[in-house]
């Protein structure tokens, strides 16, 4: 590696500017300037509806799916716009892995949920695959608690476990990226705070963009965070700043728990 | 990959298109080979002539074009109320559970294949109504409750789902205002399910034209126009049924003649039913 | 007004039950005619006099193998019809006009795939009165079924998997035969076999097309005669009413029996869902 492009590597993973995103007529996102770094974890806070979901399925390209959806300005990954013609979406959306914010279990074995995406990349063999699996659910926290039942149905488990799955499912594709959509929404605090602890494992290996409307949530996690109001990037900071010292009277507004 | 998918993508559409190949080639054939004779009589006269006699070239069709029209509209005026009632009581009288064993058996009603559906009536019916009511038995009578019956299922599926569909809210605003549960179906739940209520109906409709070995077991086939419901009858299928087996030359145009007619007649259900479909939704 | 409401009540209950009568009526009827002359040797003898003796065997295997291969032509294409309809619909005219051909042809009545498969497949396709031209008349019917349930089955698959097996960087076709189909396999069996119990039952659309031999088919390009054909013949032409009851048996109960299949599949469903 060149010394400029390892500068380069540090510097910038994901760089945003003037990104908008619009469903039809609706403008979602508003000339959205943001940088994240690598092996960063940023977290994006907001009320609903301000568009965190959207940016995330922006970087996927998950929001390509809707029709009528259309962006403008340039959202880049490693220097390449997401949305330039030359990219393979179904590469993208490997390098950069998604977890939703309901936790779905796809309708087959915990083994095969994990399995599914190395599966569809071509890997058959069955020895490798369960490395694979087995190395993706340690990640994710969850193989102590399911190795003896890898070949129930994923459905059975309980909701905290189930969100694990869904983050072992897209580590198990070794992605570059982790965004998670409110991973921890329709968990108890024990689950959540696993969760949480999770992250900070896993930001050594990937970059991680966590979405939470919840304030408190954020200063938890206290890590690089950014807030968004109607669509607009209001400010970014450290966790710290944002509480504390928020540059922004609509940032304090929020943090205080006025709205939102 | 990406062009893989497109390739998939257009694969897929072609095979989609099959359909679409089937309905094409159906008309195709069959105007082509029943067309002509229609041309050579001039469709006037083979729509209302009265007499069919093959070995004299004669292909009126007019009295099975009747006989299709009496024997429909007879099994709808069985068919109609029955189901509708039955639709009524399943859907908003019947506890849920008796509701659907209900639902179920009237499934496997559809089910029964239509030759064993003519051939109850031709050894039960028939000699019922020779016995009880009168004429030949073999009657448009005969064809109409053999037909009513048949169409049952379809009317009660079709009737059902659209009661179901038909909102809560609307049944409790009414019943909170003190109305019956009968006012309330009467009041609000039939008019609410009225265009579901009518595609119903055309659907029967389609599947009473349509039928062909009930009623050829059942309505006597006789050529003439019948002048009372005891009177044998000859449908459209029938026609073609009945004589599909030995026709030759003209006279097996003349059977595919009738088919176009009676491809029309379906079409033109098939587009009501559409246009009805679509005042629905709007 | 309470009094007619009970009224009313008794009256629909009373033509409900009417129904079910004529349901239980036929089948009861049927059973108790049909019984006694039902043998193993009936369903394993080939027909002696035309009928009138023997047993029904051929008549078996026409209705299965005309019924299986109907199926087997008409479930692949119906299901990834069903596919293009669902998953695949970005373009706006193409679907619709895939939407009026099988809308149409399901209200096509049978005496006219009849008519048609004649044309078509026994003569102009020079494939005569076989087991062929028979299987691919039925399989065109049943088409807008298979499609029609398959269509519902796949809608049913909730969005959220289509769009986890995106996420996870499947292409759309791997997503359906990953996801999509998996799930709504057992919809579509249950409309397969709905598709089934409807092609066992037809005779007009065979009678035509498949020809009435009472020799067991030694080649796909054989006439054969099947289960409703042969007994519409023994009913109609008077051969054996004893026979033709005891065929009608086997014909019905070979029908409910893959109707409460399709329908028990359709209930675990159901439940499942709950
Ligand atoms: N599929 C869609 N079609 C139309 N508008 C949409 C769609 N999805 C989101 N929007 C709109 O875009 C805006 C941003 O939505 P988004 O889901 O990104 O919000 P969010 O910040 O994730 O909210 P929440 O915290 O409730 O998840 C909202 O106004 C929403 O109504
Ligand atoms: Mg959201």
């Amino acid at each position: 590696m060149s010394e400029t492009e390892a500068a380069q590597d540090r510097a910038c993973k994901i760089s945003a500017r003037n990104f908008s995103f619009f469903y039809g007529e609706h403008c979602a996102l508003r000339d959205i300037n943001l940088e994240i770094k690598r092996n960063q974890l940023l977290t994006i806070m907001g009320p609903s509806g301000s568009g965190k979901t959207t940016f995330l399925r922006s970087l996927n390209r998950l929001g390509d799916l809707i029709p009528g959806t259309r962006h403008e300005g340039s959202l880049e990954i490693d220097g390449t716009d997401v949305y330039s013609p030359g990219v393979d979406v179904a590469d993208l959306r490997r390098r950069v892995g998604m977890v939703f914010a309901l936790p779905v279990a796809l309708p087959m074995s915990i083994f095969n949920n994990v399995a599914h995406g190395p599966r569809m990349q071509g890997i058959r063999h069955s020895k490798k695959l369960e490395k694979i699996v087995e190395k993706a659910l340690r990640d994710a926290i969850l193989w102590d608690e399911v190795k003896d039942r890898l070949s129930d149905h994923a459905s059975r488990l309980s909701g905290g476990q189930l969100q694990r799955l869904s983050i072992a499912r897209v580590l198990a594709l070794e992605p570059e990226i982790v965004l998670l959509d409110e991973p921890t929404s329709g968990l108890d605090p024990i689950s959540t705070l696993k969760i949480e602890e999770l992250l900070w494992e896993l930001v050594d290996r990937y970059t991680i963009v966590l979405v939470t409307h919840n304030p408190l949530q954020g200063a938890r996690i206290d890590s690089e965070t950014a807030f968004l109001l109607m669509g607009e990037l209001v400010e970014t900071g450290s966790a710290y700043d944002i509480f504390t010292r928020p540059k922004d009277k609509r940032t304090e507004d929020y943090v205080s728990g006025k709205f939102g | 990959m990406h062009n893989k998918e497109t390739l998939i993508q257009w694969l897929l559409a072609t095979v989609a298109l099959s359909a679409i190949a089937v309905l094409a080639l159906i008309i195709i054939f069959i105007f082509k080979e029943g067309s002509p004779v229609i041309a050579r009589l001039g469709l006037a006269k083979f729509i209302t002539g009265t007499k069919w006699s093959p070995t004299r070239g004669m292909f009126g069709i007019l009295p099975m074009i009747l006989g299709s029209v009496w024997v429909t509209l007879g099994a709808l005026l069985i068919g109609v109320p029955m189901g509708l009632a039955t639709a009524i009581f399943l859907a908003e009288m019947a506890p849920p559970g008796a509701s659907r064993i209900l639902k179920f058996a009237i499934q496997l009603l559809a089910g029964i294949p239509s030759v064993v559906f003519g051939f109850i009536g031709l050894v039960i019916l028939v000699p019922f109504i020779r016995q009880w009511i009168g004429g030949p038995g073999f009657s448009v009578l005969a064809a109409a409750i053999v037909l009513g019956i048949m169409i049952l299922p379809t009317i009660v599926s079709v009737c059902y789902d659209v009661f179901k569909a038909v909102p809560e809210a609307y049944r409790e605003g009414m019943l909170a205002l003190g109305a019956t549960r009968w006012q309330t179906i009467k009041m609000v739940v039939l008019p609410a399910a009225k265009s579901g209520i009518i595609a119903a109906v055309i659907l029967g409709m389609g599947r009473a034209i349509g039928e062909t070995m009930a009623v050829i077991m059942v309505a006597g086939n006789a050529t003439k126009i019948p002048v009372s419901p005891l009177e044998p009858v000859r449908t459209l299928t029938s026609n073609i049924a009945l004589e599909m087996g030995y026709a030759i030359g003209e006279h097996r145009e003349a059977l595919f003649a009738t088919g176009i007619v009676l491809f029309i007649i379906i079409a033109l259900l098939n587009t009501l039913a559409r246009i009805v479909a679509r005042s629905e939704k709007v | 007004m309470k009094m007619t409401d009970r009224r009313i009540t008794l009256l629909f209950t009373c033509i409900t039950g009417l129904t079910i009568l004529i349901l239980v009526f036929i089948i009861g009827f049927i059973m108790v005619k049909g019984l006694p002359g039902l043998t193993l040797s009936f369903l394993l003898e080939s027909p002696k006099e035309m009928g009138r003796t023997g047993g029904i065997f051929p008549a078996i295997v026409g209705t299965v193998l005309l019924t299986g291969m109907a199926v087997v032509i008409a479930a692949p294409v119906g299901v990834l019809t069903a596919v293009y309809l669902t998953e695949y619909t970005r373009d706006t005219w193409l679907p619709k006009i895939v939407r009026f051909g099988t809308e149409s042809l399901a209200g096509i009545p049978s005496i006219i795939f009849g008519l048609f498969g004649f044309l078509f497949f026994v003569i102009y396709m020079d494939l005569g009165w076989s087991v062929l031209s028979g299987a691919l008349t039925l399989s065109a019917m049943i088409l807008p079924t298979i499609v029609r349930t398959s269509e519902e089955a796949i809608r049913a698959v909730p969005d959220a998997y289509r769009e986890v097996s995106f996420a996870l960087g499947s292409t759309r076709w791997q997503t359906v035969t990953s996801v999509v189909l998996p799930s709504a396999k057992p919809g579509i069996m249950t409309g397969v076999m709905l598709a089934v119990g409807r092609a066992i039952g037809e005779t007009a659309a065979v009678i035509f097309t498949a020809g009435s031999s009472l020799r067991l088919p030694g080649t796909l390009l054989d006439s054969t005669r099947t289960l409703p054909v042969h007994f519409y013949i023994l009913a109609r032409e008077g051969i054996s009413l004893e026979n033709a009851y005891s065929t009608a048996l086997v014909l019905i109960l070979l029908i409910l029996v893959i109707n409460i299949t399709a329908y028990a599949v359709m209930n675990r469903l159901a439940n499942k869902g709950r």
